[in-house]
């Protein structure tokens, strides 16, 4: 979808914005080399330190050692999950702020998160689900059931970011209540919740990266497609039709690729919060609003940012972890606060 | 037959009707300019030939087949619309925001082009916006601003171009700019643009065809010179007025008669 373009003899000022989509790819690739750091680090940094030779050993000459178990069995998974599940939500993010018009909107913010963590906690306690595969598909439903009762309580077509935001943070203390409340009712349950509520990639396994993965994938290849019909929708309604853009289909597949890249993520890790909220605005920043490359750039650097936090979280508690979820909440919060004191926080 | 035409629509929004069997041709080439009094249904009518509404009954024709059932981005290769409000992504620049308008010339395996990079050159240059190429559009003034819409919806590069109230907001020097604008692309890129305008100076002295409605009915269409007479004036706006010759351009000039002498006119109508 990346589109660079190419040389052309047009007047000067058309010539001036390909240098700048030269900084985006050259930004891009770095970004990627970042994140290629990340997952090295994600690897080799825990409780048992690796040394880089010995992260080698583990994923290209697999011979058993005590090392080589560690790196394949608990440190890929992990970070193959944090890969994915960072970039799903990085994705999802953009796509709902562009959708919605509103720069408030993120799966979290949204609610989405809190109605996927719902419904698989109710799965786990009333109906006895206990595979990642039965909680993905609970993720989905109560994903995309809280999308729409988001949207019915906001307003509808009638919908403004403030009063969006407002139904998904209502909808979202709820839900979170309720979550709380099961928990606490059913202390079997409990343990098995407390680290997939908070939001963590301590428990992956292969079976779970692979699992998700389909989904995952399949999001984001809808997500990134919907960037040239996200651009036209950010003129209006109106302008988009005119310039013959499917407005429902976008919509449709918009919701489709939400509901698939959240319900996963949540599956996986549990709500994980601020990540698609904040990536997107700071990628913005440096992207501008071409949703091509706030989509590309929120792929690739979302997951740093949950990697990123993972690694932190094992680092500052040694030898015991910190859930990924609760270090992005503590980076996320004084962020957000930022985002919002921002003078152009208010339009996309 | 022309390339765009109504026929015997009915337009509503929900439950309310704005204009029953109404029947409209625009002349290819012209510069066609829809007057009437506010909800005289014109700014419906235009939203109806740009299929942003669908007619309750009757169709909308572009090139002879229901625009409804055309696909979209083929329509939007034919026909453009600047709507009335449009909004301009925070931060986005003059010529990122004009290379939207070959949206619907583009598709996944019909990528950015040489021809396209071409085509947004010359639509900025001829709206005259050229040198703002690099600037933010919200930092613009809403005269330059609106010359960055046309610009975009030139991109689109339609032979079709309709227009509503592309004037409103704007002082009255920008006004006659963006109209000024408009003529040289009738005149000379020969496209056919429709436009929604409140002014009826304005209309008599760019429009090459006017259609004039009231209550959702065509009242009068044709040339200014033929339509815009002190009778037809009074019967769409209400308004008692002379219709003398712009001393400027020879084309009808609407002068409101006296306060004294409407308030005369319009007594007896109230009355009744």
């Amino acid at each position: 979808m990346l589109v660079e373009s190419p040389p052309s003899k047009s007047a000067a000022p058309v010539a001036a914005t390909r240098p700048r989509n030269a900084a985006r790819t050259a930004g891009l690739l770095a970004a990627l080399g970042v994140l290629a750091a990340i997952a090295v680090a994600s690897i080799a940094v825990g409780a048992k330190q690796m040394p880089l030779d010995q992260v080698w050993h583990g994923l290209f000459g697999y011979s058993g050692t005590p090392s080589d178990v560690v790196v394949r069995d608990l440190r890929v998974p992990r970070t193959l999950l944090g890969l994915m599940v960072g970039a799903a939500l990085g994705l999802s993010g953009a796509v709902m702020q562009a959708l919605t018009r509103n720069p408030l909107a993120e799966p979290g913010i949204l609610g989405v998160n809190a109605g996927a963590a719902a419904a698989v906690v109710s799965a786990i306690s009333f109906l006895g689900a206990s595979s990642l595969t039965e909680y993905v598909w609970y993720a989905f439903a109560g994903a995309a059931l809280v999308s729409v009762l988001v949207y019915v309580l906001g307003g509808s077509r009638a919908a403004t970011p403030v009063r969006l935001a407002l139904a998904g943070t209502a909808a979202s203390f709820a839900l979170v209540s309720y979550v709380n409340a099961v928990q606490l009712m059913d202390s079997k349950a409990l343990d098995k919740l407390r680290f997939w509520t908070v939001g963590s990639l301590a428990s992956a396994t292969m079976d779970t990266a692979v699992r998700v993965a389909p989904f995952i994938a399949v999001g984001a290849v809808l997500a990134l497609l919907l960037g040239r019909p996200l651009n036209a929708m950010a003129m209006g309604d109106d302008t988009a039709r005119a310039l013959g853009a499917d407005l429902t289909r976008t919509r449709v597949t918009a919701m489709v690729a939400v509901t698939l890249l959240c319900g996963a993520a949540t599956a996986a890790c549990g709500p994980i919060v601020f990540i698609g909220l904040m990536i997107p605005h700071l990628v913005r920043v440096f992207t501008g609003p071409d949703m091509r490359w706030v989509l590309a750039y929120s792929a690739v650097l979302s997951p740093v940012l949950l990697l990123g936090a993972d690694v932190l979280g094992r680092v500052v508690t040694r030898p015991a972890e910190l859930q990924v979820g609760i270090v992005t909440a503590l980076i996320g919060g004084p962020v957000f606060i930022v985002l919002v004191r921002r003078k152009r926080m208010a339009q996309l | 037959m022309q390339r765009l035409t109504a026929q015997n629509v009915t337009l509503a929004y929900e439950q309310r009707v704005i204009a029953e069997n109404l029947s409209v041709e625009i002349p290819d080439h012209s510069f066609t300019v829809i007057v009437g009094p506010n909800a005289c249904g014109k700014s419906t009518l235009l939203r109806a030939l740009s299929r942003m509404l669908k007619p309750a009954a009757g169709q909308v024709l572009l090139d002879g087949q229901a625009i409804g059932s055309l696909p979209a981005k083929q329509v939007a290769r034919t026909l453009g619309l600047l709507p009335q409000s449009s909004t301009a992504p925070d931060g986005i620049t003059v010529a990122d925001l004009v290379a939207r308008g070959r949206y619907p010339h583009q598709g996944l395996l019909r990528q950015w082009s040489a021809q396209d990079e071409r085509i947004v050159a010359e639509s900025m240059a001829s709206t005259g916006v050229a040198e703002l190429a690099d600037r933010a559009v919200d930092e613009l003034s809403g005269g330059q601003r609106q010359r960055v819409w046309i610009a975009m919806a030139l991109a689109q590069q339609t032979p079709l171009l309709l227009l509503d109230e592309p004037t409103t907001y704007l002082d009255i020097q920008h006004q006659l700019d963006v109209l000024d604008l408009c003529a040289e692309l009738h005149e000379e890129q020969g496209r056919t643009l429709v436009a929604v305008l409140h002014d009826l100076n304005h209309a008599a002295r760019y429009a090459t065809h006017l259609i004039a409605m009231r209550g959702g009915t065509v009242v009068a269409e044709g040339p200014p010179a033929e339509v815009v007479t002190a009778e037809l004036v009074e019967r769409v706006f209400g308004l008692k007025c002379q219709v003398i010759d712009d001393p400027e351009t020879g084309t009808p000039l609407v002068v409101p008669a006296t306060r004294q002498a409407r308030a005369k006119a319009s007594a007896p109508a109230a009355a009744v």
